[in-house]
Order: C-alpha cells, then sequence, then structure tokens
C-alpha cells in the first residue's frame, strides 16, 4: 500500500518533471529564435526598404551611377542623384589607407609577442593592446578631429601641398590605429594555435627564429591570418563614427587621399539624422546603402568565419 | 686544422651567408620591436592629449559681484520670478556699473555684460528659491564668468597675441586685470560639469544627463541581453544536436557580431521606433537597440564557457540520475558563470561606448533636462562627446576632452573589473 503510494506520486513528479523540461527546452528555444528573428528583421526590412526605394530610383542608377547628391533636384533627375559609385570609392580609399598600417603593424606585434616576447613583455603589451581596443570609436573621431587631421593640413601647406582638413589620408591612419589592435589580436590567436612541432622542426634543421618565421610558421598561420584581415576589413567598412566626425558630407569622385572624401556609413547618418517623413526618397536610400553595405560586411565574414572553421578542424 | 679550413672557399661563403642570415634576424626582430614600441607611443599620444586638452574643464572661473536683491525684481511669488529672467539680468548689468564706475555708455555696459555667463541670471534666482531672505540685501555674490573669460584665464598666453586674433579685446582684458587685483576674480572646481544637464553655454554645460541616459541605456540592455544571450547560448550547446539548421544558426550568431553596428541602428528606427511606435531619443529604445548587439558577444562567451566545464562533471550528475535541466541549471552554469561574466561585462563596456546606432534613433538631440526615467528623451556619454565636438564655440572641445576622460574612466574600470572576475573565479580543471 505504501509502496504503491510512493510509485504513485513518485510517477505523478516525473510527469511534472518532463512537463517542466519541455518547458524549459521551450522558453530557452525561444531565446536562440530571437537571435534568428533579428536577422531576418533586418534583411527582411531592408530589402523592403530598399525595393522601396528602387522603384523610385532604377536599381542600375543606383549601382552605377556616378553622381551622390541627395538634395540636388534638376529636371533630369527630380528626385535627386543617388549613385553610390562616389561613396564606396570614397569607403575603399579609407579603408585601404587604414590597411596598410593596420596590416603591418598588427601583423608584427603579433610576431612579436607570440614567437619572441618574454612572458613579462607580454603581460605588459597584451593589456595596452586591449586597452586600444576597448577605447570606443567616438574617440578616435575626437583624435581624428583634434590631432591628426589640422596636422596634416598644416604639414601640407609647408610642403605646399592642398590636404584638405578632412582628407581621407588622416581618417584612413586614425582607423588604422584603431584596427591594429584588432588585427594583432586576431593574428595573435592564429599564431598561439599553430603547433610548437611546426617551428621546433624549422629550428632543428638550422633555420635562424626569423626564417621559421617567414618559411614555416606563416605558411601554416595563412588563412588564419588572411581570415583576420578580412574581418578587419569588413570593420573598416562599416565603421561610422570617425568618419562621420572627420569626414565630409559631399561626395567627391576622387581616388586622391589628400581630398576630402565622404564614405556609406557618412551618408547613412546625414539622411537620417534630419526630421524626414519616413517614406521620403531619402529616408529610403538609407535603408538601400544599409542593404548594400550588409551584404558586403556579411560576404566578408562569412568568408573569415569559414576559413577559421575549417581551419580550426585541421589544427585540432 | 682551423687555418686551412677557413681558407676553404665554401667555408667562407657560409659565414659571409651566415652573416647575412644573421642581420636578417635582427632586423625582422628589429621590426617586431619596433612596430610595439609604436603602438605604446599612439596609445599614450592619445591619452596625454586627451588630458593635456581636457584637464581644464574641470576648474572653471568665476567673478564676485555686489548684487543688491532688489525687491521690486523679486516681490512676486517665486515661481513667477522665474518668468522675469530679464530682471535678474538688471541686477547683474546695475552690479557692473557699481563695479567699473568708469562705464559710460550702454555699449560699454553690453560689453562689461559679456564677461558674466548668460546663464548667471538664473543662478540668482535659484539662490534667492533657496534663501528668500535675500531679498533686499546688498551681498558679494560668486556668478560664473563667461565661456571666453574662462578661456582666457586658462590660457595667459593669448594676452601676448595682437589684438585681431584674440576673443577679448583690450577694454575687457583691463576689466578682468582690475577684478583680479580687487580679488573678485577666482579659480573653483567645476561642480556643475558632474551636476547639469547639457547646455549650449560651455561653461554651464554638464555630463549628468549624459551620464544617467548611459546608465538607463546599459540597464535596459542587460536586463534584455543578459537572459536572452544566456538562453540562447545554453540551447544551442546543451539542447540542440548537431544538425545543419543549427550549424546554420551559429553561423548566422557569428555574422551577427560582427556586422556593423551602424545596421543595428536601422533596424531599431524602422522596427523600435516606426513599426512600434516608442519614445523617440529614449533610453529604452537606446537600450533595446544596444541589446541587439550585445546579445551576440554574450552567446559566444557563453558556449565558450559551457564548453569548458569538462565531461566529468556532466557524466556524475548524469550518473546519478539527474535530468538535463538539473544538469544545466544545477552544475554547468554556475560552473560557467565566471567565464559568462566576464563576456557580459566585456561587452557591456563595447555596449557602453558605443554611438553609431544610437546617432539612428535621435539620442543625438539636445536635452537638457535630466532623465528621470528610461523613458525621457535623453543621450548617452559617447554620443555627447560627439554632439559636443560639432559645437563651434572653443570652450566645448576641453569640455569634449573631459567627457572622454569620464568615459574612458568608467571603461577602464568595466575591463579591470573582468579581468578580476576571471583571475579570481577561473578554475583550472
Amino acid at each position: 500500500m505504501v509502496n504503491c503510494l510512493a510509485l504513485q506520486t513518485s510517477k505523478l513528479e516525473f510527469k511534472m518533471r518532463n512537463i517542466m523540461e519541455w518547458f524549459v527546452k521551450a522558453s530557452l528555444f525561444c531565446c536562440v529564435a530571437i537571435a534568428i528573428l533579428v536577422t531576418l528583421a533586418i534583411v527582411l526590412l531592408m530589402l523592403i526598404e530598399s525595393i522601396r526605394f528602387f522603384k523610385l530610383i532604377p536599381i542600375s542608377d543606383f549601382l552605377f551611377g556616378l553622381r551622390w547628391a541627395p538634395g540636388a533636384l534638376t529636371t533630369e533627375a527630380p528626385l535627386g542623384y543617388f549613385g553610390i559609385v562616389p561613396l564606396f570609392l570614397g569607403t575603399f580609399l579609407i579603408t585601404l589607407i587604414a590597411m596598410g598600417i593596420a596590416i603591418p603593424l598588427g601583423l608584427f606585434s603579433a610576431i612579436y609577442l607570440s614567437q619572441y616576447a618574454s612572458g613579462q613583455v607580454r603581460t605588459i603589451v597584451k593589456p595596452i593592446l586591449e586597452i586600444l581596443a576597448g577605447i570606443p570609436t567616438v574617440v578616435y573621431g575626437f583624435f581624428a578631429v583634434i590631432a591628426v587631421s589640422p596636422l596634416l593640413h598644416d604639414v601640407g601647406t609647408y610642403l605646399g601641398l592642398s590636404i584638405s582638413s578632412e582628407s581621407a589620408l588622416g581618417i584612413g591612419i586614425v582607423m588604422g590605429i584603431m584596427i591594429t589592435p584588432y588585427i594583432a589580436s586576431l593574428s595573435d590567436d592564429v599564431l598561439a594555435s599553430i603547433p610548437g612541432a611546426i617551428r621546433d622542426g624549422s629550428l632543428a634543421l638550422g633555420a635562424t627564429f626569423s626564417e621559421s618565421i617567414k618559411r614555416a610558421i606563416l605558411p601554416a598561420a595563412f588563412p588564419g591570418i588572411m581570415a583576420a584581415i578580412l574581418l578587419a576589413i569588413s570593420r573598416a567598412i562599416g565603421e561610422t563614427m570617425v568618419v562621420v566626425m572627420a569626414a565630409g558630407y559631399s561626395a567627391r569622385l576622387t581616388a586622391n587621399p589628400f581630398d576630402a572624401v565622404t564614405t556609406v556609413t557618412v551618408q547613412i547618418v546625414s539622411l537620417l539624422t534630419g526630421d524626414q517623413a519616413f517614406d521620403n526618397p531619402k529616408t529610403l536610400a538609407a535603408f538601400a546603402l544599409g542593404l548594400t553595405l550588409f551584404f558586403i560586411t556579411l560576404l566578408l565574414n562569412l568568408m573569415a568565419i569559414r576559413i577559421v572553421r575549417h581551419y580550426r578542424e585541421k589544427y585540432d | 686544422m682551423t687555418e686551412k679550413s677557413s681558407q676553404h672557399p665554401s667555408n667562407f661563403l657560409t659565414s659571409k651567408q651566415l652573416h647575412k642570415r644573421r642581420k636578417a634576424e635582427q632586423r625582422f626582430k628589429a621590426y617586431g620591436i619596433s612596430t610595439i614600441i609604436i603602438v605604446i607611443s599612439v596609445l599614450l599620444l592619445l591619452l596625454t592629449g586627451i588630458i593635456f586638452k581636457g584637464y581644464s574643464a574641470f576648474t572653471k572661473t568665476e567673478i564676485a559681484l555686489e548684487i543688491f536683491y532688489d525687491p521690486k525684481v523679486f516681490k512676486e511669488s517665486i515661481p513667477k520670478a522665474i518668468l522675469k529672467m530679464r530682471d535678474t539680468g538688471s541686477l547683474i548689468r546695475r552690479a557692473l556699473q557699481k563695479e567699473f564706475p568708469d562705464i559710460k555708455d550702454s555699449d560699454e555696459i553690453r560689453k562689461a555684460l559679456q564677461l558674466i555667463s548668460p546663464n548667471a541670471r538664473i543662478s540668482l534666482i535659484r539662490k534667492v528659491v533657496e534663501d528668500p531672505r535675500l531679498i533686499g540685501t546688498t551681498r558679494l555674490t560668486w556668478v560664473s564668468a563667461s565661456d571666453n573669460i574662462n578661456l582666457f584665464i586658462k590660457k595667459p598666453q593669448q594676452r601676448k597675441l595682437p589684438a585681431y586674433q584674440r576673443q577679448l579685446d583690450d577694454q575687457k582684458i583691463a576689466w578682468i586685470d582690475q577684478l583680479r587685483e580687487r580679488k573678485k576674480l577666482r579659480q573653483r572646481f567645476n561642480v556643475q560639469f558632474f551636476t547639469n544637464g547639457d547646455s549650449r553655454e560651455p561653461e554651464q554645460a554638464g555630463i549628468l544627463g549624459a551620464l544617467m541616459g548611459s546608465f538607463y541605456t546599459m540597464l535596459v540592455t542587460l536586463l534584455l541581453a543578459f537572459p536572452i544571450g544566456i538562453g540562447a547560448a545554453i540551447y544551442l550547446q546543451e539542447f540542440a544536436g548537431k544538425s545543419r539548421l543549427i550549424s546554420l544558426l551559429e553561423l548566422n550568431i557569428s555574422n551577427l557580431a560582427a556586422v556593423p553596428s551602424i545596421i543595428f541602428g536601422l533596424l531599431g528606427l524602422a522596427v523600435f521606433l516606426n513599426f512600434m511606435d516608442f519614445p523617440r531619443s529614449s533610453a529604452l529604445v537606446g537600450g533595446m537597440t544596444l541589446s541587439l548587439m550585445t546579445m551576440p558577444i554574450i552567446i559566444l562567451a557563453a558556449r565558450a564557457a559551457i564548453q569548458a566545464v569538462p565531461s566529468s562533471i556532466r557524466e556524475a550528475a548524469e550518473g546519478l540520475g539527474a535530468s538535463r535541466v538539473q544538469l544545466v541549471f544545477h552544475h554547468i552554469v554556475p560552473l560557467a558563470m565566471p567565464g559568462i561574466l566576464t563576456g557580459t561585462i566585456l561587452g557591456m563596456a563595447r555596449a557602453l561606448g558605443e554611438s553609431a546606432p544610437l546617432l539612428m534613433i535621435g539620442m543625438v538631440a539636445f536635452v537638457v533636462d535630466i532623465p528621470h526615467t528610461p523613458l525621457d528623451p535623453t543621450t548617452v556619454l559617447p554620443v555627447q562627446i560627439f554632439s559636443w565636438l560639432r559645437n563651434p564655440e572653443q570652450g566645448f572641445i576641453e569640455n569634449t576632452a573631459a567627457a572622454i576622460m569620464v568615459l574612458l574612466l568608467f571603461l577602464i574600470l568595466m575591463n579591470l573589473a573582468a579581468i578580476v572576475f576571471r583571475k579570481r573565479f577561473d578554475h583550472k580543471w
């Protein structure tokens, strides 16, 4: 009798337990679903708004147009000019300069830290890199506006060059400094994951340290470093605050690093920070720009993530 | 033997080659060291530059005036006096005329009024509200000096410039010197920088509004991103199998962590403001937007922490008959908590410094009032830095740098907390 009761209650408890388990599992799944919904919402929303935009402005004019002037209303273009070529030219010019600084600086500091530095140096320099990586982008923007751009302008006047105080060069330099710790810490992780046997083998064959690094470690780490660089490029393209603070607003078709350029992110901000009706072509254009930006960075990120995954399996 | 072999041509070649290789080695190492030096010196340059530009914002100049608290101005009840700010201006004008008896015409009096901050009128009203007995008396009252005076006192080298390059003309400088001689000019710690909201006048602008805005925004972000992030991480790590769909989900979350922040701003604008119609410029919408970008960071950190819990613990719990949920919530999550919290603090630190998505949802608006609830319009510290820098007045540059110092202080504290956490609770399995 007592046994029977115990069996019954425990059966009931087991049932309760199963229901609880199911309930907890379902609510945890909801958390994942939110993360997915965010991506879906981003893509859907930008697609819908972009389609509305492309009803007003043909997509070919948007992708291949050489003039960006949303405010200029002429009989030729009654809604304004929405060609993104100059925006992307500016974005890529700045990214190129930034990468020209960040790749050598970041890579060499990662190599030095992971291969040469003593434990003591590492414990000092690693946190410094982390601090640099943790400084908000507005601070770098301040640095560009207050120090770097005026300095370049003055140097330019001294040398007889005309360097705009909103030049792509100044912004690129600051952005390069900003991205250096990012590349350094990503490549440091990659270099640390290379099995020591590769280096030891090379050293045992009589190669010097630098030869082992150049001939054995770097080739093994190459895919990982490529992934780091791709992620860094994606960050430079999507970076907003530095360019909003230090770059110009007017779009120009130029590849001269001394000129003022504008970028995709600057235009998104300038199109949306005014008070406008939501179905204004300018507002819709911001979403079309956002969609383009999203796809470019998505492509870079996916490539990087794929390389990292593939490569992790190889050495684990 | 040594004599002979060292003259052997092939050995000669090797030693030359060795020399070259050794040089290359040294060069390579020197590149490494110099990049490290460059990185460190850039950091030092950045920090010293900000401190150099910003330290002066923590002091401000005040001028003492013999103010006669005229009963005619304050005869109405106090709340009405606030409507009559122009009249308190007349008190200041009279006090200035008494201070400088050589003032002749209205042009000169207007010039003298430029010594005093426009907000001094409000501070007089506040004084009377605090202590109504002042009415009818004459008191020596310290009021804040205007922006130009403030800058002039802080940068005395301005005096040597030719007149057309200065903000102040000779007469104003003469007045300042007179005030200084009579000991009616002083430098004080700028309390208002920490107790005021934003202002159009640099000497009156403070960061309290932005600080409170940042606080509410971070609160909303944490409340949303932390539970959802942990929940998603637990599901992916413990309950989801290894299907194609799950690996697609993982890819999606890794990608979400690298999406440019401005895209989240577009999403916030379209969904929270235009679709759901939440209050514009509010900390609620800001926090919701930032939680979207903090969530993937927390998910990635939490998954790594959960993964690091050794399987012996799993096996022991399962061997004793624990269900999946019991295993996860009684054993794995508590053990992974330090790692999860470290990741959360770092994610929150990133959210605290983030400004681009908040520009999209109108948090760049000029707000004087200090927010009291997450629904009030507000700004946050990094956006305040951005909008101050756009101001043409010179005085805002030091305010900007000082606000950056405050922001960096908070970020360093958060990072230190993360490091301490990691050190303190890190299990070596």
